[in-house]
């Protein structure tokens, strides 16, 4: 009797939605563009924090995790807060704009990342390449070009900071974190438009 | 343990933080109230000290803002075209049980309860929390917790049969 009860009292149905929030320390969407699902991070309705390929679940949930403990816990999902950046996005895979025209911040960055990647941003413009080996003189450190590789794998603004413009030394695709096929594209893009 | 981005509450718990306040509510305003927990949660939550047992915190603050609108209700002036029926019902926190819910006989019941009976029922079997946990809700013992709950469902088995 007690239990029958108590089975009624639990089959309480489901209702409600999830909640809404307008802005949040760090908002964030998951968005498929045509190089493949990235995840785009703002801190609330300033500089971009994040842009990475989602190859798999593990990606999205590692890379929350990370902004939780670098920048803040208060992480949400607000698809609408990167409208904006979507759509600049969009455009420069479109081949509509060569610069995306976004504020970029480097709480993800490690200290070598932020020398390479800063490196990398000022120096190879829209549709130019570089080498691995020529990012590890422009750092400072000439025969580091494999510490440059690992510094580029994990990119936490990837499109935004054009790591696709490293190549191999003989002009080789190499690696890249959205896959060798998004590189490609990228630097097919840069090219027919250059 | 570091704190979990906010996200991962939200989609682990928000059905369980909407249950608990539409019962607690008796279904009108649950919404606002499950809205209303979320928004203080978000504003708590990096003052939070320990991530063990986020779903008991949340489900607790969603208590406190049904408590919270509740009182506010009993505040508002009772419109006269309600007539007496509603005045009546105004004095227990849960206004009306929703109709429209199955079992809802059974809901009718619940929301006659006295308060303290109706929460500690509602918070162990709706929200599905341990008695410790909603001792601390309700500012009292687990011991105290315990009797709520079984004087609540000696009630409920009494008015169903």
């Amino acid at each position: 009797m007690t239990s029958e009860l108590i089975d009624r009292l639990r089959a309480y149905p489901p209702t409600g939605h999830p909640p809404s929030f307008a802005t949040a320390d760090v908002a964030y969407a998951v968005h498929d563009t045509a190089l493949g699902r990235m995840l785009l991070a703002r801190k609330g309705s300033g500089p971009l924090v994040a842009s990475v390929f989602v190859t798999d679940s593990t990606v999205e949930d590692r890379t929350l995790d990370r902004l939780a403990s670098a920048v803040s816990p208060r992480v949400v999902r607000i698809p609408e807060a990167l409208d904006d950046v979507r759509r600049r996005l969009d455009d420069y895979l479109a081949g509509g704009r060569r610069v995306l025209g976004v504020e970029l911040d480097w709480a993800l960055a490690s200290p070598w990342q932020r020398v390479v990647l800063g490196a990398l941003a000022r120096r190879v413009p829209y549709g130019a390449r570089t080498t691995y080996g020529q990012l590890a003189a422009w750092a400072g450190r000439p025969r580091a070009a494999r510490a440059v590789g690992a510094a580029l794998g994990a990119n936490p603004l990837c499109v935004l900071v054009p790591c696709h413009r490293v190549v191999a030394a003989r002009g080789a695709l190499t690696g890249y974190a959205g896959g060798l096929a998004a590189k490609a594209l990228l630097l097919d893009l840069e090219a027919r438009a250059a | 343990m570091p704190l979990p981005p906010f996200q991962r509450l939200v989609d682990a718990y928000w059905r369980d933080v909407a249950r608990l306040a539409h019962a607690l509510m008796g279904g009108d305003e649950g919404d606002d109230v499950a809205q209303q927990a979320w928004t203080q949660a978000y504003a708590a939550y990096p003052s939070v000290r320990s991530s063990a047992n986020l779903r008991a915190w949340l489900l607790t603050i969603t208590h406190r803002c049904a408590m919270d609108a509740h009182r506010a209700r009993r505040r508002r002036p009772t419109p006269v075209d309600d007539g007496p029926l509603h005045a009546s019902a105004a004095r227990t926190p849960a206004a009306a049980a929703d109709a429209t819910l199955p079992d809802a006989l059974l809901w009718r019941r619940v929301v006659a309860l006295p308060d303290r009976q109706r929460d500690a029922v509602l918070l162990r079997y709706v929200a599905d929390l341990e008695h410790r946990d909603i001792a601390r809700a309700l500012g009292t013992t687990a011991t105290a917790t315990r009797r709520l709950v079984s004087d609540g469902l000696a009630t409920l088995r009494r008015d169903l049969t």
